[in-house]
């Protein structure tokens, strides 16, 4: 619709306009394109375009054996890959009744919350970017390096992880990895600290961030919108709690819950998070148990009983839920992938309705996107 | 608002009268005769509490097309979130199914509706009225397996390309 036709109708007095943002643009973190109707610099109608990057992975789940389609499930969230390997070996071991060792479960949570440190740290760096802020990247970076670090150590891989086996781990822990992940939490607490009085409490941040993007506890149930999103709206959902899988209920840690719902409180929720996280690592360090990272006698071709089967976790962006249906043969019969991002994201055309545009895009990263995600 | 997860299972009976047998659902029934669990209900009752640490979720309920919308107000009302929409192409039936994955942000409660339809005629109300954020998910659900969303406000593709005429999660699609 161009401004002229709009005019014309006779609706509005003024002119409105189309305005782009992306597919390649800094503050769409990725190939998203949001299609913008501005009233001058306010947004009359975003709507967002996906699908530039496609791959049609629920396609890929249907022509390859249960084990082939472990690498896919490392490339749709591609900062936090240990959680979606999680849900899908998870749903994997439901379907066909596979036992894992304690050892394994402590493994898989002591890598996931290591990965959720290391996604919000991205988020961390990229969410200030956007707002004008570029010295925070590069102290991110620099404490996601030690991450990335330990984990291709243990796995092999910097981003795209796959780790998880049915029945456990590929590879177990050495007291090298241990070492590096105690050294890391212990230094990461001061650097939280020197976030707070450099970032959190700096005023700029404060004033572009609080009041702005408001999404009401009502608008997060009626899109799905769940992870820090809803966190930030003051529900105390997480499915670590809410449907405590693996052995987080051996842990004792919080779920931060800011009821503000702004970008404040979105913001404040990730910075939390990462404590509990590190907390949840130290106790898992503290407690992991002896014993095989693997169970023995997995086949190699699996054939999972008749049925459909969920698995939901929390992953960094919110709850990743994987419904497999077997028809009882070696290849997956349906593998329904529901990301975070995507749900997240459907809200946005309504909670950014009169935005102003530096608003809008602060909102838009507070979101914290993952394209890939979104896109599958 | 319900209390109990029976309660709402006795709210969804009161919905979908078990005298209105339903097709069998082989997935559903198969599951549950290889758990020797409940395989002599799974083919009258549509509404069945199942194990959740076997399948996933607590609540299975098979609808009606027409009814999964007063389905969907019934959770609206009792506080639940729209979790997925999806569809399962059952080709050697001649159906699909519409699955629609729900959870409670206050609870661990996970329901799941499912209705099937006609592979020739993939008809299937809108819930995008009730849960707005269902109307990307059949969006996406329409662009994969060519099932329509009566009323939807907007299906056209989301992931596919805008003039894409093909469905690539039916099962006889061929790239």
């Amino acid at each position: 619709m161009s401004a002229l036709s709009l005019l014309s109708s006779g609706e509005r007095e003024h002119e409105t306009f189309i305005l782009n943002v992306g597919p390649q643009h800094p503050a769409t973190h990725g190939v998203l394109r949001l299609k913008l109707t501005m009233d001058g610099e306010y947004i009359t109608r975003a709507e967002p375009v996906c699908g530039y990057i496609h791959r049609m992975h629920e396609k890929m789940g249907e022509n390859r054996t249960w084990a082939q389609f472990l690498p896919n499930t490392g490339r749709i969230d591609y900062l936090a890959a240990m959680a979606y390997g999680h849900a899908y070996v998870a749903a994997v071991e439901r379907a066909a009744g596979i036992v894992v060792p304690a050892r394994a479960e402590y493994i898989r949570v002591i890598t996931s919350e290591l990965n959720r440190i290391s996604s919000h740290l991205v988020w961390f760096g990229a969410f200030l970017l956007d707002l004008g802020g570029f010295t925070p990247l590069l102290y991110a970076f620099d404490d996601r390096e030690k991450i990335l670090d330990l984990l291709e150590a243990l796995t092999g891989s910097r981003l795209t992880y796959c780790y998880y086996r049915f029945g456990g781990v590929c590879n177990d822990v050495d007291d090298d990895f241990i070492r590096g992940t105690r050294e890391f939490v212990a230094g990461m607490r001061p650097r939280m600290k020197m976030y707070r009085e450099l970032v959190t409490d700096n005023i700029i941040l404060r004033k572009r961030l609080i009041g702005i993007g408001h999404i009401s506890a009502e608008m997060c149930r009626k899109y799905g919108a769940t992870g820090p999103v809803i966190r930030g709206s003051g529900v105390a959902y997480d499915v670590r709690k809410n449907e405590p899988y693996s052995v987080y209920r051996d842990f004792d840690f919080d779920v931060p819950v800011f009821p503000e719902g702004d970008c404040m409180a979105r913001y404040l929720v990730r910075m939390e998070e990462m404590v509990q996280s590190l907390r949840i690592v130290e106790q898992a360090l503290d407690k992991l148990p002896g014993g095989p990272a693997l169970t023995a006698g997995v086949p190699r071709v699996l054939k999972p009983a008749v049925g459909d089967y969920c698995f939901a976790v929390e992953a960094a962006r919110g709850r990743f839920l994987v419904r497999i249906v077997s028809d009882g043969k070696e290849i997956p019969y349906r593998v329904r992938l529901r990301t975070p991002s995507f749900s997240n994201l459907s809200l946005f055309e309504e909670a950014s309705q009169g935005m102003m545009l530096p608003d809008a895009l602060a909102l838009l990263g507070s979101l914290d996107l993952v394209i890939p995600d979104i896109d599958r | 608002m319900i209390s109990s997860l029976q309660e709402l299972a006795d709210q969804f009976s009161k919905l979908i009268p078990q005298d209105a047998p339903l097709p069998e659902t082989p997935a559903a029934a198969g599951a549950s005769c290889a758990h020797g669990g409940v395989a002599s209900q799974a083919s009258t009752n549509p509404v069945q509490m199942v194990d959740y640490a076997i399948k996933g979720w607590h609540l299975d309920v098979r609808a009606r097309p027409d009814q999964v919308v007063a389905a969907a107000a019934l959770l609206d009302e009792n506080g639940f979130a729209t979790d997925a929409v999806t569809g399962v192409d059952w080709i050697a039936e001649g159906e699909m199914e519409v699955v629609y994955d729900y959870f409670h942000p206050a609870n661990s409660w996970r329901v799941v509706v499912r209705a099937r339809v006609p592979r020739s005629k993939p008809e299937i109300p809108t819930i995008s009225q009730v849960y707005p954020g269902a109307n990307w998910h059949e969006r996406e659900t329409h662009e994969f397996f060519g099932i329509v969303f009566l009323g939807h406000p907007n299906l056209t593709p989301l992931l596919l390309p805008e003039d894409a005429d093909y469905h690539p999660l039916r099962k006889d699609f061929k790239a």
